[in-house]
């Protein structure tokens, strides 16, 4: 009984392998590779805006740049334009901040029948949650360290 | 003045498409997720900033570095060494500041569209 049972699952698993798109790995590559180059371009042009047009700098044009890039992406998930883009970049949609600005927007979209609480709020920091965790415990040690560092030397 | 912005143009797609390259590398062949691929690339950022390197990508890759998620995280340590050098409340509340921008915008943002648009995963 439990020969004929591997069998079958060895055949599945052999089926499974035979009919499951072969993903093109360095084809993968390459996709991310230009997307997630198109996206800093779009960035790269913001910056040039505010900087050449409107005169804003340093801290305050990255600010600004970093707000317009989290709006498009949150606006362009909203539209379910970037699943589309993600399906075809994986990691050059994934990495750029407008895939952070997707990962607050869908998980909130999707859980909004549990409430604008509880499924919305709560939702929304999924995967930004351990980003925000990670990023300020992470920047607070960094900071205690430089704090100490300029206290000895 | 056109030939150097052409040139920016060109250090930002590249600096740009390698992190997303290394990103696509992971998931390639290492099967981490996507959430563990923010969270490792944020990392890397403040890393890299805080031993003094990140600036250099910067200062070369322009918003090709600032933009991927390592940008993020540059920010954040970025913002804690400017702090430390004031003091201990500099160091501890330096690096929320200087992301207090993108944090607030996706929070904003985020919560703003999720309001405003409907689930799309059924079409898929």
């Amino acid at each position: 009984m439990k020969t004929s049972e591997d069998c079958v699952n060895k055949n599945y698993l052999e089926y499974v392998k035979a009919i499951s798109p072969k993903t093109n790995q360095k084809r993968t590559l390459f996709h991310a590779f230009w997307v997630g180059g198109v996206i800093c371009m779009i960035g790269q042009t913001f910056r040039f805006i505010l900087e050449l047009g409107l005169n804003i700098t340093g801290d305050e044009l990255s600010g600004y740049v970093s707000m317009i890039m989290i709006f498009l992406g949150a606006f362009l998930t909203g539209l379910g334009v970037y699943d589309r883009i993600g399906k075809y970049a994986g990691g050059g949609s994934i990495v750029p901040i407008t895939g952070f600005a997707n990962s607050v927007v869908s998980p909130a979209v999707e859980f909004k029948t549990e409430g604008y609480i509880y499924g919305t709020a709560a939702k929304m920091f999924t995967v930004a949650g351990p980003i925000i965790v990670f990023g300020v415990a992470s920047s607070v040690l960094v900071g205690i360290l430089y704090f100490i560092g300029y206290r000895i030397f | 003045m056109v030939i150097e912005i052409l040139t920016t143009y060109l250090k930002v797609f590249l600096v740009g498409g390698i992190i997303c390259t290394i990103a696509q590398l992971l998931i390639n062949y290492t099967k981490i997720t996507s959430g563990r691929i923010l969270v490792y690339f944020l990392l890397a950022g403040v890393l890299l900033q805080a031993v003094g390197l990140y600036q250099y990508i910067v200062d070369f890759g322009g918003a090709g570095a600032t933009v991927p998620i390592s940008g993020f995280g540059y920010l954040l340590a970025k913002g804690a060494m400017d702090g430390a050098k004031e003091g201990l409340f500099g160091a501890l509340t330096g690096g929320l500041s200087a992301a207090a921008m993108g944090v607030t915008a996706a929070i904003i943002f985020g919560y703003l569209f999720s309001l405003i648009f409907k689930s799309k995963s059924k079409r898929n």
